[in-house]
């Protein structure tokens, strides 16, 4: 059976809960096989092999980090090259999204990105994705090996299944090219205590109604440990980062539950959260189409009613 | 400098967006129009060619109503435009459209671009992977994502934010860059603007004007074939409560039973 290999999503050898995911999803295609890029794999060994990685490929290469998509690609091709999988899954991303374009570029393989579901399929690997600011579910085949997909977070189960994970260190030379663009400075984001927007269970966002304070949205994720979120007009007014933007050009995400507070659902907001499982929105307009999505609605100030939920959520739990 | 602009024809997100019978996108029955993100890139070519010597050619790909994209751009002042029809590029995934892009982008610049600029992602398809592949098929570095650039001298510099950091960029010149809606609001073409674009050239090329093979592209020459779409059933509306006091309250009661808490 062809291996499938699996790029590992790690900090510092700390395997993140995607990587379970795909090494379970890989299980249905052929041999699970990691792909693991930095120095630190050791660390990261444990828990590849209690998810099924019989091999894990090791690219220690100071050129090749998970910043630049074409050192990146070029590290995947020389995996590939050697492995000869029938697939190669990706956690979805900025940059390994465009890994995978230029691997798709260079190995002839299909590329299908942001896919909820991969599974061994009649004529190549088939995969669902969401179209349109997620109106449709696309089914769709990887009709040129290698198949080439990325998958969102949050989409499978992991489910662990002990295996090997044999190293096999793969040398990669990187071009002169892909070399060029450099990144000359970085300056690290102060890091949130509150969970990932993408990765979240929970998240509640605030928009417009929000006048530009976010205290009562940020009080009542807190008290559910969600993550936060803001629509476009709330980000294009300077009140929140970009990075937390929900929406067809910020953040898709799938969560439990999705809390909207002041925001109308303006199509740009609903292709970043249609999907999620159970939707709550506050609004004082009962006319939002927003409440068209809902599970359950409240309309009225959100400053009256967030700060409530939030001590009636702390008494709940005690 | 003559910089390059690849723009995307898209079916209008505000209309009913939705699949044609062989399972690709409808691009037919829906009004379309310049996607929202390459405005973006026209907006910062513009810059950059009014801050110096500079020359703006929008290349699209698409059928021929997607004329009407290049024509926007030639209206917030682009210079000219080059549109590639071919009834073989329909049904093309994202690789088969990079082909073709490369192949016009070599083809308008004789041979050697200096700069070739485009969106985050095209509305439609969303994927965010073009600009990676067609640097990829060119052999040029890649910068992309940014939400600011500067251009000095024969480097570009930019800045990219991540959710974790910010990361300051720099490449020497010939590049693909793309850039976000972070970049600072794309004009609207003025009178004048629309007026002038009237007269601005506009070429029409085939895929054997670019010396691409038919079987290259279009669902014969993908990778990836979309089986099946399905609408999303709409959502049922639930219980709906106007706050008198108790919304909140009623919030975590909801929470609590949809054994959410």
């Amino acid at each position: 059976m062809a291996e499938v290999l699996v790029l590992v999503d790690h900090i510092d050898g700390q395997v993140k809960k995607n990587t379970a995911e795909l090494l379970t999803l890989a299980r249905r295609i052929g041999e699970p096989a990691a792909v693991f890029v930095g120095s630190q794999v050791e660390a990261a060994r444990p828990r590849l092999a209690q998810f099924g990685a019989g091999k894990v490929y090791v690219v220690d290469n100071p050129d090749v980090t998970g910043t630049l998509a074409a050192p990146l690609a070029e590290a995947l091709a020389a995996v590939v090259e050697q492995a000869s999988p029938a697939a190669i899954l990706l956690p979805t991303g900025a940059i390994t999204k465009e890994a995978a374009g230029r691997l798709a570029v260079k190995t002839g393989g299909g590329l299908v990105t942001d896919a909820t579901n991969v599974d061994a399929g009649d004529g190549g690997v088939a995969t669902t994705q969401s179209a349109f600011a997620a109106n449709y579910t696309v089914e769709s085949v990887v009709t040129r090996e290698p198949a080439i997909v990325t998958v969102k977070a949050n989409t499978t189960p992991p489910q662990a299944s002990q295996a090997g994970a044999t190293v096999v260190p793969v040398d990669v030379t990187v071009s002169d090219v892909a070399k060029a663009a450099k990144i000359t400075a970085t300056e690290p984001k102060a890091k949130s205590a509150r969970p990932e927007l993408t990765e979240a269970q929970y998240v509640v966002s605030g928009g417009r109604g929000t006048g530009g304070d976010f205290g009562p949205v940020e009080a009542f994720a807190d008290v559910l440990g969600a993550a936060v979120g803001a629509s476009r007009a709330a980000v294009d007014a300077g009140w929140y980062p970009h990075s937390n933007q929900v929406g067809q050009t910020g953040k898709q995400v799938s969560p439990q539950l999705y809390v909207a507070c002041g925001i109308s659902g303006a199509i740009q907001h609903r292709a970043g959260m249609q999907t999620s499982k159970t939707i709550v929105a506050i609004n004082k307009d009962e006319e939002a189409p927003i409440f068209e999505l809902v599970d359950f609605g409240v309309v009225g100030d959100l400053f009256n009613v967030l700060p409530q939920a939030t001590e009636a959520v702390k008494a709940a739990k005690g | 400098m003559n910089i390059v602009v690849c723009v995307k024809y898209v079916p209008d997100a505000q209309g009913d967006r939705t699949f044609s019978e062989d399972n690709t996108t409808d691009r037919a029955n829906v009004d379309g129009l310049l996607s929202e993100l390459d405005e973006y890139a026209v907006e910062a070519a513009l810059k950059l060619a009014e801050s110096g010597e500079g020359e703006v050619t929008v290349v699209t790909v698409g059928p021929d109503r997607a004329a009407d994209a290049i024509k926007k751009a030639l209206q917030m002042g682009a210079d000219k435009g080059v549109h590639v029809v071919d009834d073989a590029i329909h049904g093309s995934d994202a690789a088969a459209t990079s082909l073709v892009l490369a192949e016009a982008v070599r083809k308008a610049t004789d041979g050697s671009p200096e700069l070739v600029l485009m969106g985050l992602a095209s509305t439609d398809g969303t994927m965010s992977v073009v600009p990676a592949m067609l640097a990829e098929r060119l052999g040029l570095p890649q910068v992309t994502q940014l939400s600011s650039m500067e251009i000095a001298g024969s480097a570009i510099t930019g800045r990219r934010d991540s959710d974790t950091a910010s990361d300051s960029f720099e490449a020497a010149l010939p590049a693909v860059v793309s850039v976000t809606d972070q970049m600072g609001e794309p004009r609207y073409p003025s009178f004048k603007g629309i007026m002038a674009a009237k007269k601005k050239p506009v070429e029409t090329w085939s895929l054997a004007d670019l010396g691409v093979d038919a079987g290259q592209v279009g669902q014969e020459g993908s990778g990836t074939k979309v089986v099946s779409f399905t609408a999303r059933p709409p959502r049922q509306q639930g219980e709906i409560v106007t706050d008198e006091g108790d919304g909140g309250t009623k919030l975590a009661e909801f929470l609590g039973k949809a054994k959410l808490l």
